[in-house]
């Protein structure tokens, strides 16, 4: 591509280059109590980022209380021990730290931001939200009507509407399938009970995962994990979600809405975390519509036709089911045209593969962009976070290079083929699309 | 001005009046330097800064962390400066930059920066135009020669034009038209604007971004594309030193040409509030705007822009700020309530409040209760407490500005493109610091006192209210 203008020396550096050691060394913290984190420790900024996981819990809601998990992660902050949620809320910002918690389909998320000469105190709150929570009535009805609130601002965001249908399409019979903030029907009858039992029962020592980074030592960490999560009970009620795969083959879902565009979300079984094609999905994923520019959907759907804003493949991996996804929008007289582009690139990805060229251009890309997301202290946090929460190893940062160009055409070929089939997407058209003839239509309503 | 942004094909934040709730981030958020006697120094980002021969200003942050940096150029235009009826060709432009010059074939520039393990894009604001690209530190000479070309070689065919136009009609559709909260944002923009071209949307009004033609975006481009009218801004694993011999190398290189003054018109003196009412179906959750004209950085004549940003933690910080606790926590009639200013602007710019109704509270009920958060406000003003705590949390928040990549090279940018001094950027802490409480009831009262407000309602349609 355009050597001939800029010095060749500058476009063959496809050398690939690593994190340096000393940048990325990732220590394994145990502490007094017995309690393991990953840590990142980097002393060029004050700043200390925590991130931990409960593994599965509140994945699965009780029947009719929908949302419970959410609600309780939005008022574990919401005042606890002696502070009230004002008290608490100002105690934070007082000593610049953020707190959140965070209700995800697979687990259940804590996240701290703090400044070095705040840790303790910024350790001690952490500890207070999840081992005394209040759940005082007026902060859950407060927290519950901002929930509501998001949940009937969020029916007017059309690719939220699309997301909607297609999970409770994909997973009619899983908790994946629901909205895991809960519904307008569930969010009342959860009380302050429920949400005691939540915490009491729910965030369990067995389940935790941390890490950590910035500007903390080994020694301090350990301490601080006896101190926050030291007193939590040692095991977490309830059983694993169980395992499942995306219903819906070959549906084509529409919601009508009355606006210029279509909103397209298609998709159907990939991969997992785990699978040992996952490094060749990602190459083709990446080839296919993860890159942006440059991915062959991009280039078909807006580069030669100008169909689009946006069009994109992603890898969704969860713990017990896995989907690979497309989705992209397009004025409402295109969408049969734009839809059929899509699925032919399927089709073809599916068939041939990709080519040297591709391969070397997405593995040169994945290797090298990597470092990139080493932004900030909370970011390589969460990062270390995510490769202990897959089981990928301590040494997965120093690998992950070697996996990625270890695939070959064949791999990607493989697993092309066994994933990808434009028979059997289940699509979502949100909008009043012209060409597509839907198997089936829903009114959203809210 | 504000955060409003488009990018090419990253969303970037939304409309100016409906900012997040949260947006009031200083534009210059600072790591405080306290001495041991307890005063704010200067100091925030310690940038490193020079001028090439051409004009060429340059930004040096270095962060050393990840052998990586984030490389920006800002152009000094922006939405706010196109010819009128041509509205969104500097957006269209930012789109064709990418389209290839004599050297570079349409749409390499973004495949050679993947192919190497980077990332980029680019984004229009009223005020600036910049492009960038994260990528490895020994890359970083490669996307120097590639932005340098483009800066004077661009080279736009109608074949790769006209299907670019489609694109970004529909990028309004998919950021615009589909969702009423911003349509209604935008809709307000133009009427609390009725002579400034702040009023017009950056991706520009349907009917004209239709007729954008190659010729357009040539015109601005040979017109306002220029190193002396550029900023070079390069943070992450480098210093000046490092970067000054491959700054003169490639950008050197670009030859200076003459660029127009920016021509901004003033609004015209209004005496009346206004009103901007959208129903739709589509609307389940209904909320309330209200923006008044605030002074900027650069057009602050009475000196209030660090006082109003100390107002805002006030008023919005967070659950504990005045509007959440009085109109949440305490009245319960509202979901989320806040205020939200950035002085970060070449002109005047907004101060806004919002709110969100509960369930079973009117919209004149949510509107009196905001008005009476106001005029408390504007009778017994803020207390020195208040004052000291709001600047307490804004220095020490600020300790996570230069925990980042790209913050700092953004903030640096936009500051400078909107006729900011590395100087002015710098000295935040200590201006923040000097703010009274005095200072922060003149300046509420300077901006809310105004009457020519604008209020915008979200409503579901007539009779639907639930």
């Amino acid at each position: 591509m355009s050597t001939r203008f800029f010095p060749s020396a500058l476009f063959a550096l496809v050398v690939l280059f690593t994190l340096p050691a000393q940048a990325v060394e990732v220590k394994r913290v145990v502490s007094p109590g017995g309690i393991e984190a990953w840590l990142i420790e980097d002393h060029k900024n004050p700043v200390i980022g925590l991130e931990w996981a409960f593994e599965g819990a509140g994945s699965t809601d009780p029947e009719g209380k929908e949302g419970l998990a959410n609600l309780a992660a939005s008022t574990l902050d919401e005042g606890a021990g002696p502070l009230d949620s004002q008290a608490f809320q100002g105690r934070l910002q007082d000593i610049a730290t953020s707190l959140s918690f965070d209700a995800a389909r697979d687990g259940f998320f804590g996240s701290l931001r703090t400044l070095k000469d705040n840790a303790a105190d910024a350790f001690e709150l952490a500890r207070l939200a999840m081992a005394e929570p209040r759940f005082d009535q007026d902060a859950i009805d407060r927290v519950r009507g901002a929930i509501l609130a998001g949940l009937r601002r969020d029916l007017s965001d059309p690719n939220y509407v699309a997301r909607r249908a297609f999970y409770s399409a994909a997973f009619p019979d899983h908790p994946y399938g629901g909205e895991v903030r809960g519904t307008i029907a569930s969010l009342p009858r959860i009380g302050a009970d429920d949400l005691r039992a939540f915490a009491k029962n729910q965030l369990g020592r067995d389940r935790l995962v941390v890490a950590a980074s910035g500007a903390i030592t080994p020694e301090d960490l350990g301490k601080a994990l006896d101190a926050i999560f030291g007193g939590l009970p040692a095991k977490g009620a309830g059983a694993p979600l169980p395992d499942t795969t995306p219903k819906g083959a070959g549906q084509t879902i529409l919601v009508p809405r009355p606006m210029g565009q279509t909103i397209m979300l298609m998709g159907q079984q990939g991969v997992k975390r785990d699978d040992p094609d996952w490094y060749a999905a990602s190459v083709m994923n990446y080839v296919l519509g993860g890159g942006g520019f440059g991915s062959r959907l991009m280039e078909e759907v807006r580069e030669k036709r100008g169909l689009s804003y946006g069009v994109y493949s992603y890898l969704l991996p969860l713990d017990h089911a896995a989907l690979v996804l497309a989705s992209g929008s397009t004025v409402n007289a295109k969408a049969g045209e734009a839809l059929a582009i899509m699925r032919q690139e399927w089709k073809r990805m599916a068939e041939q593969g990709v080519t040297e060229q591709e391969l070397a251009d997405a593995k040169t890309y994945l290797t090298g962009s990597f470092p990139l997301q080493f932004s900030s202290t909370s970011a390589i946090a969460r990062i270390l976070l995510q490769v202990k929460r897959d089981d990928l190893g301590i040494d997965y940062l120093d690998k992950r290079d070697a996996y990625i160009n270890a695939v070959t055409r064949a791999d990607v070929q493989r697993v092309a083929k066994r994933l990808l089939d434009p028979a059997a997407l289940l699509t979502v058209l949100v909008g009043r699309p012209d060409g597509v003839t839907p198997t089936r239509t829903v009114e959203d309503g809210g | 001005m504000i955060s409003a942004r488009l990018a090419r094909h990253v969303a970037l934040a939304g409309a100016l009046l409906l900012a997040a709730p949260l947006a009031v981030l200083p534009a210059a958020p600072a790591v405080a330097q306290t001495t041991e006697r307890g005063t704010v120094e200067k100091g925030v980002f310690f940038p490193e800064t020079f001028t090439l021969a051409n004009g060429m200003q340059v930004v040096v942050i270095t962060n050393r962390r990840v052998p990586v940096v984030t490389h920006m150029v800002w152009y000094r235009v922006g939405a706010a400066d196109e010819e009128r009826g041509t509205s969104g060709i500097a957006h269209f432009l930012e789109h064709l930059m990418f389209k290839g010059t004599e050297k570079l074939a349409p749409g390499a520039f973004s495949r050679i920066v993947a192919k190497n393990g980077g990332r980029d894009n680019a984004f229009t604001s009223w005020d600036y135009t910049a492009y960038y690209q994260n990528v490895a530190r020994d890359r970083l000479e490669m996307v120097m020669s590639m932005e340098a070309d483009r800066m004077a070689n661009l080279r736009l065919t109608d074949e790769v034009v006209l299907p670019e136009r489609d694109v970004i009609q529909e990028e309004r559709r998919q950021r615009t038209d589909n969702e009423p909260a911003s349509r209604l944002s935008e809709q307000m923009n133009a009427t609390l604007y009725v002579h400034h071209p702040y009023g017009i949307p950056i991706i520009g009004w349907p009917q004209e971004i239709a007729k954008l033609s190659r010729k357009d975006a040539e015109t601005f481009y040979k017109a306002w594309y220029a190193p002396n009218n550029a900023i070079l801004v390069v943070s992450g694993d480098i210093t000046a030193e490092e970067l000054k011999p491959l700054a003169e190398k490639y950008y050197g290189a670009v030859a200076p040409r003459a660029v127009p003054e920016r021509q901004r018109v003033e609004e015209p003196p209004l005496s009346t509030a206004r009103r901007v009412i959208l129903r739709d179906a589509e609307v389940r959750q209904p909320a309330i705007h209200r923006a008044w004209i605030a002074p900027s950085y650069r057009r602050d004549p009475n000196g209030h822009a660090y006082a109003l940003q100390v107002l805002a933690e006030v008023m919005s910080s967070g659950a504990t700020g005045r509007l959440y606790r009085s109109l949440v926590v305490e009245q319960k009639i509202a979901t989320s309530a806040w205020l939200g200013y950035s002085p970060t602007a070449w002109d005047a710019t907004a101060l806004s409040v919002g709110a969100s109704p509960a369930a079973g509270v009117s919209m004149e009920k949510l509107e009196a209760a905001l008005e009476g958060e106001i005029a408390k406000l504007l009778e017994d003003g803020v207390t020195a407490e208040e004052v000291a705590t709001a600047k307490r949390r804004m220095l020490a928040e600020a300790a996570y500005a230069r925990d980042s990549l790209t913050g700092p090279a953004q903030v640096l940018g936009a500051a400078l493109a909107t006729g900011q001094s590395v100087d002015d950027v710098e000295s935040w802490p200590v201006r923040i610091d000097a703010v009274t409480a005095d200072q922060v009831n003149a300046a509420a009262r300077a901006v809310l006192n105004q009457p020519n407000h604008v209020t915008g309602l979200l409503l579901p349609p007539a009779g639907k209210e639930s």
